[in-house]
C-alpha cells in the first residue's frame, strides 16, 4: 500500500523500531522503506551506528546498541525519513526533522500528526535547535503521551493565509 | 596544438562539472548558458541532495551549485557567456550564439552538450488556461524569485519532481490539495511521498486530469479515475477547487541543437524520449562532440555531475591532451555512476543504456 499512498502500515512501521524497553534511552528509527541510492545516515553518524550494507541503494541497518539518539543524521537525511524516540514515564520524547516557517516556540502546545497527515493527539515543544550545522532542517524536540508512540511522526503545518 | 576552445553548452550539474576537469587540463573553455546565473535546475533545488559525499549528498542544490561554481574560480582559461543562446550549431564544430541583440560565433574543438531537458506537458481541455503550470516553472517562481504561483495547488504527477515541488509549494505557504499519479503506483522515492503525505496531501493512483474549468483562469479542475490502459473512466469524475494545475509528468531531452549538425539521434522511451546515439565515452556520432546530463537521457542531477567529468576526460583524451590519472578517475567515476543506476530506481535508465549499447 505504501507504494500507492506514501503511509507506512503500521506493522512497517513497528518493525523499524527496538523492544520498548530500549527506548528507555533516546534511538534513532529510520524509515526508508525502498531501496535508493543514498547514504548520508550512515556518514553523518559520529557513532558508526548505521551502515548502508554494500550497495549504496542497499537500506540503512542501524545498531541500536551504538545509536545515542544525538539526532544528527534526523537532520541530514535528505529524505527526512529519520525521527529518534524516546520513552519517559508516560511520555514519548520525540526529535523530529522540520523545514517550515515560522519555526514553533518552545511551550506552545502542538497538533500531531500520524503518517497520513491526521491529528492523532498534542503535543508540546521542548527545544528547538537551529544552528549552522542544522542546515536549514530544524530539530524540534515534542513531548507527547506514550499511547501514540507507533502513530506520531510530526506537528501540523497549516498553508499560509491567502 | 588545436588553439580553438572546448565549448560547453549548458552551465547546469552536467556542464559546471565537466568544465572544471576541463580548466584544470589547462585548455581554453568557453561556457555557454543562456540565463542570467549558472547552475541549471541547482539554482531552484532548495531540498537536500541524495547520493553519496562524491555527489554532495545531504547538501542542498543550491549550496552545491556554490561549490561547483567557486572551483571555476580562478581560472583564466575560462570564458563564460551567460544570458547567452546557442542558435545554431555546424558541422565544423562553429557555433551561432545570440546574446541579447548581438549574434557572435564560436569556434570549437570539441563541444560538451549538457543542454538538459525541457517539462513534458499533458493534453486535456482548457490546458491553456492561465494557472496552469510545469512543475519546473513553479518551481522557479518560488525558488529563484520569491513569487507564489497561486493559493491552491493540485500536482499531477507522482516522480521525484512532483513531490520535492508538492513539498516546496508547501514550505511556501500554499496549500496543495492533491496529488493525483496516472500510473498504478508512485514514481519517485517514498520518502519524498510519505514527507507530503504527513502534511496531509492526498496521494492517489490511477487518476489524472480530464479538464481544467474558469473563465479567465483556473477555478477548478476535473480529474477522473484511469483504466488500465491509462483512458478515462466516465462516471469517475471528480470536481476540485484550485487555482493552480502543477503538472509534474517527466522530462524531453533538448537534443535540437545536435540534430542541426546531423548527430546521430534515437528514441529510447526510458530515457525521456528522442537522445544522442553516444558511446561509453559519451561521444556523439560525429567526432568531438559529447553529451552529458540530461540531454543524454534523463537522470538524476547527482548521475550528470558524473557524466560531465567522464564525457569532459574523454574530450581532452581524444584531442591528444594529457590529464593527470586519466585512466583511475574514469574507473572510479565509472564505478559511480554505475553505482547510483543499481538500485530499483536505476532500472528505467539502465534498461535505456542497455537500448543505447552502453551499459557500463
Amino acid at each position: 500500500m505504501i507504494e500507492k499512498t506514501g503511509v507506512a502500515p503500521s506493522a512497517l512501521v513497528k518493525k523499524e523500531f527496538p523492544e520498548k524497553i530500549v527506548l528507555k534511552k533516546p534511538k534513532a528509527v529510520i524509515e526508508c522503506y525502498k531501496d535508493i541510492p543514498c547514504n548520508p545516515c550512515e556518514t553523518s553518524c559520529p557513532f558508526d551506528a548505521i551502515k548502508v550494507p554494500d550497495d549504496i541503494n542497499h537500506r540503512p541497518v542501524i545498531d541500536f546498541e551504538k545509536c545515542t539518539g544525538c539526532g544528527i543524521c534526523v537532520y541530514n537525511c535528505p529524505g527526512l525519513a529519520i525521527n529518534v524516540f524516546q520513552l519517559k514515564d508516560d511520555k514519548v520524547l520525540m526529535k523530529i526533522p522540520y523545514e517550515f516557517s515560522p519555526l514553533p516556540k518552545i511551550g506552545k502546545q502542538v497538533n500531531v500528526m500520524n503518517r497520513a497527515g491526521e491529528k492523532v493527539t498534542e503535543g508540546v515543544i521542548t527545544k528547538v535547535q537551529n544552528t549552522k550545522k542544522h542546515n536549514k532542517t530544524a530539530l524540534i524536540h515534542i513531548e507527547i503521551p506514550s499511547a501514540f508512540l507507533y502513530d506520531a511522526i510530526t506537528i501540523e503545518v497549516k498553508p499560509h493565509e491567502a | 596544438m588545436n588553439e580553438a576552445p572546448f565549448v560547453i553548452i549548458g552551465a547546469g550539474p552536467a556542464g559546471l562539472s565537466a568544465a572544471e576537469i576541463l580548466l584544470k587540463s589547462g585548455a581554453h573553455v568557453v561556457l555557454i548558458d543562456r540565463s542570467d546565473r549558472l547552475g541549471g535546475q541547482l539554482t531552484k533545488q532548495t531540498h537536500m541532495f541524495f547520493g553519496s559525499e562524491k555527489q554532495h549528498a545531504s547538501k542542498r542544490g543550491i549550496d552545491i551549485l556554490k561549490l561547483m561554481v567557486d572551483a571555476l574560480s580562478g581560472y583564466d582559461n575560462l570564458t563564460v557567456h551567460k544570458e547567452t543562446t546557442v542558435v545554431g550549431m555546424y558541422k565544423d564544430k562553429t557555433l551561432a550564439c545570440l546574446k541579447g541583440e548581438t549574434y557572435f560565433k564560436v569556434h570549437a574543438q570539441a563541444i560538451i552538450v549538457a543542454t538538459g531537458a525541457s517539462e513534458k506537458a499533458l493534453p486535456f481541455e482548457n490546458n491553456d488556461l492561465p494557472g496552469v503550470y510545469a512543475a519546473g516553472a513553479v518551481q522557479t517562481l518560488m525558488n529563484v524569485y520569491g513569487v507564489k504561483p497561486g493559493n491552491k495547488v493540485l500536482m499531477v504527477g507522482s516522480g521525484n519532481i512532483g513531490l520535492i515541488v508538492s513539498y516546496q509549494l508547501m514550505q511556501a505557504g500554499i496549500e496543495v490539495v492533491k496529488l493525483v499519479e496516472a500510473a498504478d503506483s508512485i514514481s519517485g522515492y517514498l520518502v519524498h511521498a510519505s514527507k507530503i503525505r504527513r502534511y496531509g496531501v492526498p496521494i492517489e493512483m490511477n487518476k489524472s486530469v480530464k479538464r481544467a474549468i474558469g473563465k479567465t483562469a483556473v477555478e477548478a479542475v476535473e480529474l477522473w479515475e484511469l483504466d488500465e490502459h491509462w483512458q478515462g473512466i466516465p462516471g469517475t469524475e471528480e470536481m476540485i477547487e484550485c487555482d493552480t494545475i502543477c503538472l509534474a509528468v517527466g522530462l524531453a531531452p533538448l537534443t535540437e541543437l545536435m540534430q542541426q549538425i546531423g548527430v546521430e539521434i534515437t528514441f529510447i522511451g526510458e530515457l525521456g524520449g528522442n537522445v544522442p546515439r553516444i558511446n561509453p565515452r559519451f561521444e556523439t556520432s560525429v567526432p568531438g562532440v559529447y553529451a552529458c546530463g540530461d540531454v543524454a537521457g534523463i537522470e538524476e542531477a547527482s548521475s550528470a555531475m558524473i557524466a560531465g567529468k567522464i564525457a569532459a576526460t574523454h574530450a581532452l583524451l581524444n584531442a591528444g591532451i594529457e590529464v593527470d590519472k586519466a585512466e583511475s578517475s574514469l574507473a572510479s567515476w565509472r564505478q559511480e555512476l554505475q553505482g547510483l543506476r543499481n538500485g530499483p530506481h536505476g532500472e528505467k535508465v539502465r534498461k535505456g543504456l542497455e537500448k543505447l549499447g552502453v551499459l557500463s
